[in-house]
């Protein structure tokens, strides 16, 4: 009933006018309510899990490990948004905004990290740099009487992995958000008689800010749902007390209790953001600010190159290094033909996920942009936290989801066709790939939001008074413009829907094994280096999308 | 011949039906479906043999545990699965629990697998034994210093003792075992004893371990004995080797990995022969061979390698205890500080 009451206000305001510029865009409006209800039926298919209050699980958790846990996820949180804070709007700023020398490899090599699964860096650096590993294994021959080394497995370890694994979020999104930003902008604050620092400060930094929070927020809810790199860890987090009760209590009720708790939290927390970013609004408009950067000189410069050279390094050399190590050493025994079929499993999963991801981040972004009401926010708000959902949990919604809508065909076309149906939707591609939207929107979102915050809503109203509809003003005026966030989302849906595994693993039919699926084949049994192989394959076949981006965005 | 007035329609649905029905008639052929826990390396070449003695094909689908038997459960009457392999009693156990699988009377099967590997209603079979012993480094330990698992809890081998994380079903279900014979007061204390005696904290998995082990991060530790097979085989010259504990009293804690039908089977009977035949001299040769473990068929040998660590006694208590106390276990653990 909500959808009427402003839809009749703003028809009734038209009303007036002539022409095509009558229109309520209730369709439009429904569209996008449609589209949010469906993806987040798989989270609500988990409330029910309320009705079954299950005490003795949780008093266990509240008596015993559940404060440790908070903490734990509490200085995670904290640490990887401070890491990936300070690389990724950093690194942006160096490589949009000034002059260095490798400026122009840096600017497209540092999103190159995005292709490394967070779990597969996990176990990279554990067994580069463990104990048992080549690093102090080589150091125990140089100094047999003993040597410092930092303990790898700790909090401060899982922090690094996490903040390198996910820091190309903040850096891609900051990149655009500064190349996006009026040249004439910055120049009126040199003018004015800002320095550099003060430029960024007071006027570069506060307009990405919907850019940067995105990201960040994408890194975080990423952090907040993994379970595969911090168990590599040993690392306890709130997601790990999830599994936990479902595979060590088996009650999975209580374990979706626990998921959807995390949502709130997740929730509240986005929308205190937006709460404390207010009012402001971020539009831009005139010349990319591309041409206009800053000239780092002697030290300055040269630090610019070390700081860029050193999260290369860490992030991306060195464990495709390792990676390829091990592939040598276990002699590509695990190499045969049925890797031609992961890859293009692979390809084809991330490919089409993508495209329907963005579009409906699309839809839903476009028609909040328009119509900016409660209504189209809660749609937005409710599509986009299957991100923060542990991927396991997330399957088993979307499980349910699609073995109450076969039940449903069933018995439909038992009394309509006179045969049952079996199980139509259930282990179909159709299912797998909802379920990657359901758990990518928000990073298909992220990107087309930011985008559509940077156009000017007088460009909009411009093109309505010239009569064009709402359909035409998308792709005409916005979809140009949107260019350069909607390939971004693309790309990033693309390389996580490559990288994803839980859902993959529950849900995909019999022969769609992918190179995710292939890596949890070898790593559950221990098998790490025999593991290399399939990553190091993802991680290159991820690196596709990557370049084409990276091609796309330098035209 | 103007038929098709809707050509895009049409083709939408056809899409639709295409790939809708990939599934449907993936049940519709003459075929055993088996879902897998146990991974693939390690079961196709069972399904390739099967194939080539019987002309049966088989279809495999392979996941984690908690989340295939939860597929299971939501596929409900539907399944295309025939067959439930998975490793851990425990895991077993709660699949018959969840009323997943169907009770198999089998003469062949009763006969092969020994009565404490399977469970008592007759649901499921373990296929393999994994042993869960001890393990030492043997530039610093001598067997003589080893007794039993509780023993790794002395003083002496304060932080020299290396863990695997309480969170894997491995270790789960050998505190369970410890809980069923000693009460759950004198398991607490010795899980607290261990946690104390730690080198550094639990590792996420055993292989980690035994390479902690041989580099000389810690002198003991708990692992299952085909990991040890498997160092041994890449690094015979690594200086690790098997103890097996309480061999006084209750014995060594072992595992299976097993299977079972599931209650909607479309092919039942097919399956029962299937999972028969698995527990068969030859089929128990490949099936423990395959990861170096021990074959739960009393007339097959091991691997050379894995009879090299020579014979034991195991504890014979029925597996399923495990999964029954599986829960009270990781609270234990969790209360423990064992992480």
């Amino acid at each position: 009933m909500t959808t009427q009451a402003p839809a009749g206000y703003v028809r009734m305001a038209h009303a007036a006018m002539p022409g095509r510029f009558v229109s309520s865009g209730a369709g439009w409006r429904l569209a996008s309510l449609l589209a949010a209800l469906l993806v987040a039926a798989p989270i609500l298919m988990l409330l029910p899990a309320w009705l079954t209050a299950e005490n003795e699980v949780w008093r266990h958790l509240v008596d015993t490990v559940l404060a440790g846990l908070l903490r734990n996820t509490a200085v995670l949180t904290l640490g990887v948004g401070a890491g990936v804070l300070t690389l990724g709007v950093g690194l942006a700023w160096l490589t949009a905004m000034c002059e260095f020398p490798g400026r122009r490899l840096f600017d497209w090599a540092l999103m190159l990290p995005l292709g490394i699964p967070t779990y597969v860096l996990a176990f990279v650096a554990v067994g580069l740099l463990d104990f048992s590993g080549p690093a102090q294994s080589a150091l125990r021959e140089m100094f047999p009487g003993g040597y410092w080394f930092p303990q790898v497995r700790s909090e401060g370890g899982v922090i690094i992995v996490f903040t390198l694994a996910l820091y190309p979020y903040v850096y891609m999104l900051a990149r655009a958000a500064f190349l996006g930003q009026g040249r004439n902008l910055l120049e009126s604050g040199r003018i004015l008689g800002l320095s550099p620092r003060q430029v960024f400060w007071r006027v570069s930094l506060p307009m990405a800010r919907p850019a940067i929070a995105a990201g960040v927020a994408l890194a975080l809810m990423e952090t907040l749902a993994d379970f595969g790199a911090v168990a590599i860890f040993n690392y306890d987090t709130f997601t790990t007390a999830i599994y936990k009760t479902w595979f060590g209590f088996f009650d999975i009720n209580a374990a979706a209790q626990l998921s959807t708790l995390l949502l709130l939290f997740v929730a509240l927390a986005m929308y205190g953001e937006r709460r404390f970013r207010g009012r402001a609004r971020f539009h831009t408009g005139g010349k990319r600010a591309g041409q206009y950067r800053y000239r780092l000189q002697g030290t300055r410069a040269l630090l610019a190159t070390a700081a860029a050279g050193a999260v290369l390094l860490l992030a991306f050399i060195v464990p495709v290094a390792q990676l390829a190590v091990w592939t040598v050493n276990a002699g590509f025994t695990d190499l045969d033909e049925r890797y031609a079929q992961f890859v293009i499993h692979t390809l084809l999963l991330g490919g089409f996920a993508a495209l329907l991801t963005t579009a409906s981040a699309l839809l839903l972004a476009y028609v909040h942009k328009l119509w900016p009401d409660r209504l189209t926010r809660l749609a937005s708000r409710l599509a986009t936290l299957g991100y923060a959902m542990p991927g396991t949990v997330l399957a088993v919604g979307v499980m349910l989801f699609f073995s109450w809508l076969d039940r449903g065909i069933d018995t439909a076309s038992g009394r309509w066709l006179g045969a049952p149906a079996e199980l139509l939707l259930s282990g179909s591609v159709i299912a797998l790939l909802f379920a990657y939207l359901v758990r990518f929107l928000a990073v298909g979102h992220g990107p087309v939001e930011s985008g559509l915050e940077r156009i000017t809503p007088s460009i909009q109203q411009a093109a309505r008074s010239l009569g064009a509809g709402h359909r035409e003003v998308l792709w005409r005026i916005y979809l140009p413009m949107l260019r350069p966030g909607l390939l971004t989302a693309v790309l990033l849906v693309f390389v996580d829907v490559m990288k994803e595994l839980p859902a993959t693993l529950l849900l995909r039919p019999f022969d769609w094994d992918t190179l995710a699926i292939r890596i949890f084949e070898l790593t559950s049994e221990g098998e790490w280096q025999q593991a290399a192989l399939p990553a190091l394959t993802l991680v290159l076949v991820g690196l596709i999308p990557v370049i084409i981006l990276v091609r796309r965005s330098e035209q | 011949m103007p038929r098709i007035k809707h050509p895009p329609l049409f083709a939408t649905l056809a899409a639709i039906a295409c790939l809708t029905l990939l599934p449907a008639a993936a049940q519709a052929a003459e075929e055993l479906v088996v879902y897998s826990a146990r991974i693939e390396k390690l079961i196709k070449p069972l399904l390739d043999t099967y194939k080539k003695e019987t002309g049966t094909s088989i279809k495999l689908l392979t996941g984690k545990e908690g989340p295939l038997l939860e597929r299971l459960k939501a596929e409900g009457p539907r399944t295309p699965a025939d067959v439930l392999i998975t490793v851990d009693a425990g895991n077993l156990w709660q699949a018959g629990q969840s009323g997943l699988l169907a009770k198999i009377d089998s003469k062949t099967l009763t006969d092969n697998v020994p009565a404490h590997l399977r469970d008592p209603d007759g649901q499921w079979y373990g296929l393999s034994i994994r042993a869960r012993t001890i393990v030492y480094n043997t530039k610093k330990v001598k067997p003589a210093d080893l007794s039993t698992y509780e023993a790794l809890g002395e003083a002496k081998w304060k932080g020299r003792l290396c863990l695997r994380s309480s969170k894997k079903v491995y270790n789960q279900s050998l505190v369970a075992m410890m809980i069923a014979e000693l009460g759950e007061t004198k398991t607490e204390e010795v899980v607290k004893s261990w946690v104390k005696n730690l080198a550094t904290p639990p590792f996420s998995d055993d292989e980690n371990l035994l390479d902690a082990l041989a580099a000389g991060q810690c002198d003991v530790g708990i692992v299952n004995s085909y990991y040890v097979g498997r160092l041994q085989r890449s690094h015979p010259s690594a200086p690790v080797a098997i103890f097996w504990p309480n061999q006084g009293d209750r014995g060594v804690h072992v595992n299976v990995s097993g299977a079972g039908v599931t209650k909607h089977a479309k092919h039942r009977d097919a399956a029962v022969k299937f999972v028969e035949w698995l527990s068969s001299e030859k089929a128990q040769k490949l099936f423990a061979d395959a990861n170096l473990e021990f074959p739960v068929n009393p007339k097959v040998k091991p691997d050379p390698l894995v009879a090299a660590w020579g014979t034991f006694k195991q504890d014979t208590i029925n597996v399923s205890e495990a999964g029954k106390l599986q829960a009270k276990a990781v609270m234990l653990m969790d209360r423990a500080g064992y992480k």
